[in-house]
């Protein structure tokens, strides 16, 4: 057999095998596991047929909970069934697990180890997902690299049909997942021979059939249930050496040895770690690396962590063994240790009592903690823990990778120790994600992986943002197989790929000496030394830095790239590293071009091929000068006037600097200040909008969709000008209220994306050159300065008195202050709108319960958050809990407020004499109807607080005045908001939502409804509409969308409102007021374009118009207070179709997508689709013209 | 009656041949253009510029926010193919070959050399009987000269003849200023046939919005006139099948066009108007009015009142101008 080797990354390493060895595939996206079951769909779409000849069924689920009954379902039905998931999602399938390990039922689950939300989500990999599903009873197998994954898929399929117990398969999430590694690949010889057809069938006769039936899930009784608990005790006891016997076969097959305890280092090692997951990979190079230095160290690895063979694991480790460190990657508080820490005492005091020992002396034995949400570690760390553990006492419980200053746990490690070989080339590349920097390194690793002898390794960092997002991409490649799960250190090359990071970032702290460095510059090799930070000079003349300029958007203007540099750099990166001879390079990019490209028509390829010719023209190496003359650093991060945790904490995460912020740094409890995107500038926008005074008027639609908060309206005095920067504007106010006042519309410059919805939305034109309206888009450049100057002169003048004015208009609306701001939501997004709206109207005293999705990511991934506070310090409070339940959490949050409510009632009461009867009535019977009600309602909270204070020290009932006290500001009226996307409300949430619009309660739902599950990067939910394209919907989707709107109608008692910003501001206006003042539950559906629908996101508004006019989202109000009147409660707020919905589709990637793809197919779901509208019109229209009661 | 006509080589069974619309996209509606007496079909244009566009288009939104964000590298499943390109336009082609017993023209607007030529030659392979060469073309750049656009128009007839051996014939707009010089240059050049005139779509403007609008109006038979000359002026006189576009509603319209010395006449805006059984009627009229006024055949009537056959000759010319004025009488007095 010859062996293929291939350029790939975990994910797709795992899915590979998974898919061949499978029936059926129950799956739910979450990250980082995500791409396993996209894969698997792929393969399955292009009808690859697994080992057996048949094509696997994937079908995607609504949860994680349902991927597993599912799994479960199809088990007991007979199929070889998988599926992928990771960190909650493994949490959600822990109940089925339970039932399937205890029904010795054979499968695999893939997971893509991940954290879990604690004080905060993260999506990075640990182990702690993992280990809270150790005691199902599932055996549990670790993959340590992209190789191991792909064996480990296979073995673990082998033995669970063998061993009868079910295996979670699982490696780090990211770290290996995410890694593009070269590797050999399993052909399908391999796999038939591993995969015993005798023991598939065996799996397929135990499957429920009537043709013999039998029953499986009894109740059991006191009496029994014990007893068969422990009839399976000789699986486990039997399933390590079946599992060494099958690693010994695929040994016998691949040449690959693996054991379920594997030991590196020196025979006579004195010093072991023992650990699993990727850092063994490093464990064990630097454990060789110090063992060639004499050094008595050596590492266990542990592959085989459930069933846990005492013997196997005695049997592993050196009989010298003096000192065992064992390194967990997750955090159990409150234990003795960690788990696998655990385990090893047990093992070790377990065999030191036998009449053999395995060692003259009981070894010390000390756990620690690395790795968690990806945290690196790194050689240096390694040497940190062997050196620790020559200690006469060792640390217990030891951290390693952070500084621990608060309980100090934390060993210190040297970061200059290196083991990297010389031989390695490390490059490191800084990019943005718009200009396909990762791509184009994803290609380059594929070239240098599969077109010579190198072995290749990459990994990609991106920040948490995405607009405008950064993107690190750490390639390596050398003769030896690359086994370095850690970030490039000591690079051998350097790119920057966008001139603008020169001002962000350190960029070559990481070079070597000698290493070469390539700039994307507009600034030719004579120019560009003096626009660098002096400290760079400083850098490349001290590592005496080959430093390369190459012009890559000139090449890509030339070539009709737009922004997209990425062959352009990509050749300029392989003409300079040397990897293969220029020519064979350029020949093999276009062969990738062409690869990649060519389904997407010959145009794109040429292109390409043309900014690839182009490129090396452009190269020119730069002629170092032997000073650093550069009269410039770069800028201070954040002004030193921001608040003292912004400074310490915030602009260190910004910087990229995170990782050496110390515990003592970090909130105990994951709380946040709100308010702090303002001091975070990132200049991404090439271009921002410019106000013509002289023309607008004044009507606020570009605020209001302007996703990010940029653009600002106030009405002030004349007088308030005074102290105005020169280039400040305004015209007069075109309000009645406001006829003497001045009005001005302000843009901050620093933090506009430059998606240019403002500019679309705008009315007006001007009458001599009608291609410029009242709002344009200039070169932000220039502008900067003296906008920025403006801002800061705008947010001086005062904030309008929001009590005189009509809030319910559009133009009024936006004269209300955001509370969110400049947030990380892409360029155009549709979401953010509609919760600036929301914190406009009601964000002084809102709440958010928000579900994890996109807007949980822009509105609370560290290290900035959107959410701002007013003047008078109050805004938004927002949580984030979960993704399955986040009704249920704002319903909690309204029900403790309820009860709050009522016990600070009777508490006033109670207290109506020592507090005054005057002052308690008025704030008992206080109507709170509108804001200038509850505006007194908190006036008067305040002289209560104050009295309550006076009376204190003399008082009788002092417990209960302090209780009341505390309570008080809880009788200012609140709102609730529960804020989530349709894969939430429609999929996963959507049971609890429809309890808690059940329940009466108060709260006011917000489904921000992309129809896609943009979050996890486009797949498919029930919101998606019948004939899109999306993952798990290649061939467009089947079946129609749901009528959330409609179910919850039919509750009768439910305040429902579908909106789209786009096609009709003032009715989004009215329904969030009307909903906010429904004493009930309510649920507005807001259309919201998204990245995910496959067009230039200018036109978005448009589109929501689009969508409204064919009727695909008809706009509607349902108010059950209108009943109460005897009027007909339902008001829809659209006119009859004007447009076909193919006219509306068909302006969107995602349905033209499929008329490429599947002609026939698209015309059949337009057609189904076109009858799903008609039908729902009729019956929507039907329902308006009813009568009311009375 | 016999109303066979010959255009670029081939025997028509009567002159009347729908050009490219927007009919011409669903083999239901070739189908009911042949049922209903059309002798030819002369499919949509396939255009350059589109499938370019369209491809780029395509790149954009499966690159779209892409690799930008830990959780989302992408947000489109890839498909393992996607009809980009002239794919779908060469199987209307097949398809329509293969669902039609009349022949098949093609039409092409391309944008590039390479385009013109390349696409020319996948039509030919798809089994097209004729190539039209719809150059939509509208010189705006005011250093342009006459002579440059006029070698435009030669140097594509030329790559394509070159590139195919299909019949090929050149659709034209009238703003030559020498219209008659033009014709003989690409019948020279050889161009088996010409088309006239293309009907430009004019865009309106929107007061309203201050916007310019594109605006489809459909022809009527007033505009018969002005291809109605030219085809009268140059029958005879080029060496090229003369194909009459533009105007053609009626059967009187067919009959004048054929008298001027259309080999064939083509119908789009009459049957988007009045639906593609308008063709049988026109079939029928023609035939009635042949026999009517004794004509043996089609034939006799073609060219009839061409330049070079009718009685006035200079009727064509300026003088027609000239009698227009002069017997002009206001409504008022």
């Amino acid at each position: 057999m010859t062996k293929q080797m291939i350029t790939l990354d975990g994910n797709e390493a795992a899915a590979r095998v998974a898919h061949k060895v499978n029936e059926v595939i129950a799956i739910y996206p979450i990250t980082p596991s995500s791409p396993m079951g996209e894969f698997a769909d792929q393969y399955s779409a292009e009808g690859q047929p697994n080992i057996w000849g048949s094509v696997p069924m994937v079908v995607e689920m609504q949860a994680e909970g349902g991927a597993a009954g599912a799994v479960h379902g199809a088990l007991q039905a007979g199929a070889l069934t998988t599926t992928f998931t990771a960190s909650q999602g493994l949490l959600l399938m822990i109940p089925n697990m339970y039932k399937i390990a205890g029904e010795l039922t054979s499968t695999v689950f893939h997971i893509a180890a991940r954290s879990l939300a604690a004080q905060a989500l993260s999506i990075f990999g640990d182990h702690s997902d993992v280990m809270a599903a150790r005691n199902t009873g599932w055996a549990m197998l670790a993959s340590n690299s992209v190789q191991e994954v792909h064996d480990f898929a296979l073995i673990a399929s082998a033995a669970t049909l063998e061993a009868r117990l079910p295996f979670l398969h699982f490696f780090d999430g990211f770290r290996t997942s995410h890694e593009i590694n070269k590797i050999e690949l399993l052909d399908e010889e391999v796999m038939r021979a591993m995969i015993n057809d005798e023991l598939v069938r065996a799996h397929r006769d135990r499957g429920l059939t009537p043709d013999h039936p039998v029953l499986r899930g009894t109740a059991q009784n006191p009496d029994v249930y014990f007893q068969a608990r422990e009839s399976v005790n000789p699986f486990y006891n039997a399933t390590p050496e079946i599992v060494q016997n099958v690693m010994n076969k695929f040994a016998e097959l691949t040449g690959r040895q693996y054991r379920l305890f594997d030991y590196t280092g020196a025979p006579d090692a004195e010093r072991i770690i023992v650990i699993m997951g990727s850092g063994a990979e490093t464990a064990q190079e630097t454990a060789d690396y110090l063992a060639a230095q004499g050094e008595k160290v050596g590492v266990l690895t542990v592959r085989l962590y459930r069933p846990f063979s005492v013997e196997a694991f005695l049997g592993a480790l050196p009989s010298t063994t003096k000192s065992i460190a064992v390194l967990d990657r997750t955090k159990e508080p409150g234990g003795p240790g960690e788990p696998m820490y655990l385990d090893v005492v047990t093992a070790v005091a377990q065999s030191m009592a036998d009449d053999n020992p395995p060692f003259a002396v009981f070894p010390k034995i000390f756990g620690g903690r690395y790795g968690l949400s990806s945290k690196e570690f790194t050689p240096a760390m390694v040497k940190a823990i062997f050196d620790e553990a020559a200690k006469a006492k060792p640390k217990n419980g030891f951290t390693i990778g952070i500084n621990d200053d608060v309980t100090f746990t934390s060993l210190e490690w040297d970061n200059s120790f290196d083991i990297g070989a010389d031989n390695v080339v490390r490059g490191i590349f800084y990019g943005l994600g718009s200009d396909g920097t990762v791509g184009a390194n994803k290609n380059s690793i594929k070239i240098i992986g599969e077109d010579t002898d190198n072995y290749a390794q990459a990994y990609f960092v991106y920040d948490s943002k995405k607009s405008g997002s950064v993107t690190m991409s750490h390639l390596r490649f050398g003769p030896q197989p690359i086994r370095a799960p850690y970030l490039v250190n000591n690079a051998n090359f350097v790119a920057c790929h966008q001139f603008s990071f020169l001002e962000r970032y350190d960029m070559l702290s990481n070079a070597k000496t000698g290493a070469t460095f390539l700039l994307n510059s507009p600034y030719g090799p004579d120019d560009v030394w003096d626009k660098l930070p002096n400290a760079m000079q400083q850098q490349i003349i001290d590592k005496k830095i080959k430093f390369y300029v190459l012009d890559g958007y000139e090449v890509a203007r030339e070539t009709g790239m737009g922004q997209r540099i990425n062959t352009i750099m990509q050749t300029g990166f392989f003409a300079l590293s040397g990897v293969l001879p220029t020519d064979e390079a350029i020949a093999a990019i276009k062969y990738a071009i062409q690869k990649t490209y060519s389904k997407r028509g010959n145009a794109v390829v040429e292109a390409n091929y043309a900014a690839v010719d182009g490129a090396l023209a452009h190269m020119h190496q730069v002629k170092v000068p032997a000073t650093a003359t550069s009269t410039f650093e770069r800028p201070p991060i954040i002004p030193d006037y921001a608040p003292e945790f912004v400074q310490s904490v915030t602009a260190r995460i910004i910087e990229g600097l995170g990782d050496t912020l110390p515990v003592s740094a970090m909130p105990i409890d994951g709380t946040y200040p709100t308010d702090t995107t303002k001091w975070e500038k990132r200049n991404i926008s090439i271009e921002i909008p410019v106000w013509d005074p002289d023309i607008c008027i004044q009507c606020g639609k570009c605020a209001l969709v302007c996703p990010h908060g940029v653009i600002r309206m106030k009405v002030y005095g004349q007088d308030k000008l005074e102290g105005a920067p020169e280039t400040f504007k305004s015209a007069p106010a075109r309000y009645k209220e406001f006829k003497d006042d001045l009005f001005t519309l302000q843009v901050a410059p620093e933090d506009c994306t430059g998606c240019t919805l403002c500019v679309e939305v705008c009315p007006v034109k001007n009458k001599t050159q009608p291609k410029f309206k009242a709002i344009n888009m200039a070169d932000q450049i220039p502008l900067r300065e003296p906008e920025k100057a403006n801002w800061e002169f705008f947010e001086t003048l005062p904030q309008v008195d929001r009590s005189i004015i009509p809030v319910n208009q559009v133009k009024y609306s936006q004269l209300l202050e955001p509370l969110f701001e400049f947030s990380g939501a892409c360029a155009g997004c549709g979401e953010t709108p509609y919760i600036k709206l929301l914190t406009q109207l009601y964000g002084d005293r809102s709440i958010i319960a928000n579900a994890t999705g996109c807007s949980s990511i822009y509105g609370g991934n560290l290290p900035t958050t959107p959410y701002a506070q007013n003047d008078a310090g109050r805004g938004i409070a927002w949580s984030n809990s979960l993704f399955e339940d986040n009704a249920e959490f704002g319903f909690g949050m309204r029900v403790a407020l309820d009860q709050r409510i009522e016990a600070a009632t009777e508490m006033l009461r109670e207290l109506r004499e020592e507090i005054g009867s005057e002052l308690a009535d008025s704030i008992l019977f206080a109507e709170q109807l509108d804001e200038a009600g509850i505006n007194e309602q908190r006036a008067r909270l305040e002289v209560l607080k104050t009295r309550i204070a006076e009376i204190l020290p003399a008082a009788e009932k002092k417990s209960k005045l302090e209780n009341l006290l505390n309570m008080a500001d809880v009788l200012a009226k609140k709102s609730v908001w529960i804020v989530g996307g349709d894969g939430w409300a429609y999929d996963i949430g959507y049971g609890g939502l429809d309890h808690v619009l059940a329940s009466g309660r108060n709260v006011n739902v917000l489904v921000l409804d992309t129809e896609v599950y943009s979050n996890t990067g486009g797949q498919m939910s029930k919101a998606t509409p019948r004939g899109a394209v999306a993952k798990f919907a290649a061939a467009g989707k089947a079946a129609a969308k749901k009528d959330l709107g409609m179910l919850a109608v039919s509750y009768g008692s439910i305040y429902v409102a579908r909106v789209a910003m786009g096609a009709n501001d003032a009715q989004t206006i009215k329904a969030f007021i009307e909903a906010e003042a429904y004493d009930g539950p309510s649920l507005i559906m807001a259309y919201s374009h998204c990245v995910a629908h496959g067009y230039d996101m200018k036109f978005g508004l448009q589109q929501q118009q689009a969508a409204v006019d064919s009727a695909h989202w008809p706009l509607f109000r349902y108010n059950p207070d209108l009943e109460m009147e005897g009027k007909n409660p339902f008001m829809l707020d659209s006119r009859a179709p004007k447009i076909s919905l193919d006219q509306y589709i068909y302006r969107e990637g995602r349905y033209r997508m499929l008329t490429k793809s599947h002609p026939e197919r698209a015309a059949k779901l337009l057609e189904l689709a076109q009858g799903d509208v008609d039908k729902r019109w009729k019956q929507y229209s039907e329902m308006a013209q009813k009568n009311g009661n009375k | 009656m016999d109303l066979t006509t010959n255009y670029l080589g081939m025997t028509l069974k009567n002159p009347l041949v729908p050009s490219s619309s927007p009919l011409m996209r669903t083999l239901e509606n070739l189908r009911a253009m042949e049922d209903a007496g059309a002798a030819a079909v002369v499919l949509h244009s396939l255009f350059e510029e589109q499938i370019t566009q369209e491809s780029h288009t395509l790149n954009h939104y499966l690159t779209q926010g892409v690799e930008s964000y830990s959780e989302a590298l992408s947000y489109f499943p890839e498909a393992s193919e996607y009809k980009t390109g002239p794919d779908e336009y060469l199987e209307h082609i097949q398809k329509a070959k293969r669902s039609l017993d009349i022949p098949v023209i093609a039409s092409l607007n391309g944008v590039s050399t390479g385009g013109w030529v390349k696409y020319a030659k996948q039509i030919e392979e798809a089994g097209a009987d004729a190539l039209e060469l719809n150059v939509y073309y509208i010189p705006t750049d005011p250093h342009l000269t006459g002579n440059e656009v006029e070698q435009i128009y030669l140097d594509v007839l030329t790559d394509v003849k070159t590139a195919v051996s299909l019949p090929i014939t050149m659709k034209l707009n009238p703003y030559f200023s020498s219209m008659a010089h033009m014709a003989r240059n690409l019948a020279d050049v050889g161009a088996d046939g010409l088309v006239l005139f293309n009907r430009f779509y004019q865009p309106d403007l929107d007061l309203e919005n201050l916007e310019v609008v594109p605006n489809l109006k459909l022809s009527t038979s007033t505009e018969l006139r002005l291809p109605l000359r030219w085809i009268a002026i140059l029958y005879g006189k080029v060496n090229a099948d003369l194909a009459l576009t533009t105007g053609v509603h009626t059967v009187t319209d067919v009959l004048k066009g054929v008298a001027a010395g259309a080999a064939i006449t083509m119908l789009a805006s009459e049957l988007l108007r009045n639906g593609i059984g308008r063709l049988q009627v026109l079939k029928l009229g023609m035939e009635e009015w042949l026999e009517e006024n004794e004509y043996e055949s089609l034939a006799q009537l073609q060219g009839s009142l061409s330049q070079i056959n009718c009685a006035e000759p200079a009727a064509f010319e300026r003088a027609n101008y000239m009698r227009v004025l002069s017997s002009y009488a206001p409504d008022y007095p």
